[in-house]
Parts: C-alpha cells; sequence; structure tokens
C-alpha cells in the first residue's frame, strides 16, 4: 500500500490473555499505567524496561508489533527529549563547544523517556488486541454510562465494514493509476474519498436505523456478558498487585 | 499528532482535562438521542478510519485529524465520538495514552465543535462553495486549536517543556494547511452530493 494512502495494522490477538476477563485486562492497565506514573526513582524505571519488554514477549507479542508502537511514541519525544537538556538551566553534566546540556534537564528527559515507553508497552501488552465488543462489555460493567459503550459498541462493529468500503474506494483508485504525493490533486481525491466514505455511511446509517426500528429497538441493547473470574484470573490479578506493589515499595526505599 | 503519551502530563493537567472531557462527553451524550447512536456511531467510524490514512506532505506524511470536519457534522456529539475514537484506538492498536485521554479528547473535539457552533449559522444557506471555503477556515483553525490546546497542557505540566513547544507547535502548519484544503472540498462535495449530513434534520417526532 506504500504507493497511495497507508492504513495501520494491528497486533494480531494473544490467546493467553484472551482467556482472561476482560474488566481485569482494563483494570490491569489502569494499575499498571498509574504504578508507572507515580514512581520517582529513574533507576526502578530503567529496571523495569527488560521486565515489561520480556512480559510483552511472553504475551505473544512480536518484535515488531513493539517497534512499530514505540517509533510512534518516539515521534513525539524526539523534540522534547533532545531540547530539555539544552533548555532546562541548571548545573551542565556535559558541555560541547557552545553547547551545554544541564543536569537537570538530562534527568527529566531521562525520566519522560522512560515513563513514555514503558506505559506504551504497557497499553500495547494489556490492552491492544482486546475484542472491541469484549472491552465494551468490561466498560459497561465496570459503570461507565450506557449510551457511551452502545456508541463504542456500534463504532466497534462498523470500523471494520467502514474500512472494508474504505479499501474498496482506494483500490478503485489503485486501478485508476492514483499515486498519492504532495499536490492539490491528491487533496483533493483524499477529500472526495472522505465525502464518499461520509455519503456511503449515512446512507448505511439511515438503512440500519430504519432496520433497527423495524426491529423495536429503542436505543437501548441487553448486554449480555457470560464472563466470571475464574482462578487464572486471581492468580493473575495476585500476581500483578504483588508486583505493582513491590516495584512502588522499592521506589520509595531507595 | 495529537495523542501526547502517558508519562509527560502532571497530575493537574490530567485531572483537569478529565474533567473537562467528561463535561464534554457528558454534554454530547444528553444531546444524542439513544435512537440516534447507530447513526453518530457510523459516523465516528467514518472519522476514526480517516484518521488512519496518511498523506503524504514532502518527505513525510501527516494523519488526518478532521476535528472542524466532525465539528461541522456532529456538532457536540463529537465529543463521545472522539473519546470511543481514542478508547477504540486503544485497544484496537495499543495506540495513544491512558492518562492522557481526557486532554486528549478535549484537544481533538472542543475546537472544532466551538468553531463549528459559529459557523453554521454562516453555512446554512450559503452556495457549496462558500460554505467549502468556510469549512476550510473552520478546519484550520481547529487544527492551531487542537496545536494550542496540546502546548498549553504540556506548558502547564511543566515550564520546562515550554521551548520545545515552538518546534512542536511548527509541526502542526502544514497538517492545518492539508486539513483546510481537505475539509473544504469535503464540505463543498458534501454541500453537492447529500447536504443532509451537513444541515442534521430535527428527528421527526416518534409515535
Amino acid at each position: 500500500m506504500s504507493d497511495a494512502f497507508v492504513c495501520g495494522c494491528a497486533p494480531t490477538a494473544r490467546p493467553s490473555l484472551d482467556r482472561l476477563d476482560a474488566r481485569l485486562r482494563v483494570l490491569a492497565v489502569v494499575a499498571t499505567v498509574t504504578t508507572i506514573l507515580v514512581i520517582r526513582s529513574p533507576i526502578v524505571l530503567a529496571a523495569l524496561v527488560p521486565i515489561a519488554v520480556s512480559l510483552a514477549r511472553l504475551s505473544g507479542l512480536s518484535w515488531r508489533d513493539l517497534g512499530d508502537r514505540l517509533a510512534h511514541v518516539e515521534g513525539f519525544l524526539v523534540v522534547l527529549a533532545i531540547l530539555l537538556p539544552l533548555t532546562v538551566p541548571g548545573p551542565a553534566w556535559i558541555a560541547i563547544g557552545p553547547l551545554a546540556l544541564s543536569q537537570p534537564g538530562v534527568d527529566r528527559a531521562i525520566l519522560v523517556l522512560l515513563r513514555v515507553n514503558l506505559c506504551a508497552v504497557a497499553i500495547l501488552t494489556l490492552l491492544a488486541g482486546l475484542e472491541p465488543v469484549r472491552f465494551g462489555h468490561a466498560l459497561a460493567r465496570l459503570g461507565v454510562p450506557p449510551k457511551l459503550v452502545h456508541l463504542l459498541l456500534f463504532a466497534a462493529r462498523w470500523v471494520a465494514l467502514i474500512r472494508a468500503e474504505a479499501t474498496r474506494l482506494h483500490e478503485a483508485l489503485r486501478a485508476r493509476a492514483f499515486r498519492a504525493e504532495t499536490s492539490l490533486h491528491t487533496l483533493r481525491t483524499l477529500a472526495h474519498f472522505t465525502g464518499q466514505l461520509l455519503v456511503r455511511a449515512f446512507d448505511r446509517a439511515a438503512r440500519v436505523d430504519e432496520a433497527m426500528r423495524c426491529r423495536a429497538f429503542a436505543g437501548r441493547f441487553a448486554l449480555v456478558a457470560a464472563e466470571r473470574p475464574a482462578r487464572p484470573d486471581a492468580l493473575f490479578a495476585a500476581g500483578l498487585s504483588l508486583g505493582l506493589a513491590l516495584v512502588i515499595a522499592v521506589d520509595r526505599l531507595i | 499528532m495529537a495523542h501526547i503519551p502517558d508519562g509527560v502530563l502532571s497530575l493537574p493537567v490530567i485531572i483537569g482535562g478529565g474533567l473537562i472531557a467528561a463535561a464534554g462527553v457528558a454534554l454530547g451524550l444528553r444531546a444524542l438521542d439513544e435512537r440516534d447512536i447507530p447513526k453518530t456511531a457510523i459516523l465516528a467510524a467514518v472519522f476514526f478510519v480517516a484518521g488512519l490514512f496518511a498523506v503524504p506532505v514532502g518527505p513525510s506524511s501527516v494523519h488526518l485529524l478532521l476535528g472542524g470536519l466532525m465539528g461541522l457534522i456532529l456538532g457536540v456529539r463529537a465529543f463521545p465520538a472522539v473519546f470511543v475514537g481514542l478508547l477504540l484506538q486503544a485497544v484496537m492498536f495499543g495506540f495513544g495514552g491512558l492518562s492522557s485521554l481526557g486532554v486528549d479528547t478535549v484537544n481533538m473535539a472542543l475546537p472544532g465543535v466551538a468553531l463549528a457552533y459559529t459557523a453554521r449559522p454562516l453555512m446554512a444557506r450559503a452556495a457549496p462553495t462558500t460554505r467549502g471555503v468556510l469549512a476550510a477556515a473552520v478546519a484550520a483553525l481547529a487544527v492551531v486549536g487542537t496545536a494550542s490546546g496540546v502546548a498549553l497542557a504540556l506548558a502547564l505540566s511543566s515550564p520546562d517543556y515550554v521551548p520545545a513547544l515552538r518546534i512542536v507547535a511548527l509541526t502542526y502548519l502544514p497538517l492545518a494547511v492539508v486539513e483546510a484544503i481537505v475539509t473544504g472540498f469535503t464540505v463543498t462535495f458534501l454541500a453537492r452530493v447529500e447536504p443532509e449530513i451537513l444541515t442534521p434534520a430535527p428527528r421527526e417526532a416518534c409515535p
């Protein structure tokens, strides 16, 4: 797809994690990210990096998944991480000609780099690949407003269809030898592409709306989830809370 | 691009962003008739998919945000739509921050919603091309609004980030241009082909 617009690609589902209760995965990712954010010591954070990466690999993520995700984060970080040491005032850590890297700036940059990457790995490991339907049900059972959950469930249902529609339009473009480049033509094509996608989606929405009303849809679905916490969930929850508690304790002690 | 990763923002900013986002989502949900959920969800899915496409700009590429277009089409319902999109992005691709979810939602939805409210009365009876020009202005300003939101969130988090912000803000300029052109043409196209999308008719009373 390199010669036209490019679509993102999703990491594959991981059976080992999919066996867990979806609610537990949501809570686990919130707990893990919160823990990473409250840790103050860069040494503890650095020590967590190999652990996080091995856990991510253990969960079934490929190096490529990890690399793609982290490359995406780094795009945002590059500017911050390079400029922090140069701009934060403080005693110089190292001076190269007129450029002085300040000690607090370097510390700050390292802390941000570690936190951002660890959080990204945690979210990728625990959440990515979770089926949106299970995710929606989990959110509903965790107390998220039903309207919002319905919106999520419907949107998740249609993302695949709209994407298929987009792929069809995209193929039609490519069959007509379209190449994306920096030009007004490309932008206008993209605009008509988006517009056509909206028109088709709007028509589809009208049809779906009628069909749902024929079936007496009044805005509410019964959210039936058969998930019950089982032994693997208890083990996972215990292991994770123990690990996170240990990490916080070490951080506060050193 | 508008995603701020976890670990960059300070706690007060995270909480403040979360509260504003919650208010916006609540307003959007209130404006959302339960029977309109499927329609809104389909449009949210379109914006989600459109955001996946990379538009080449010179040697690099940008992803569309379409905040202005979303505001014009969805109104205040853009808040829940953006929030749902961000959640989906997290579960489907593992992208985006968790603690910054609120700030991201506000940054992406608020400028578009606010600008669309000002521009809608002007656009109501205009010709398709005029509508396109207005929509282009809305889209460009919405990107500027998003960039300012990102900058504000970072600056409030730590004064250390301020020097880096000028460069971060610069990266939004090509996006503003691209969004303005794309949104302008899209709205002209919609005004000709399916004007109903741009002026949502009030739902007829249901028996």
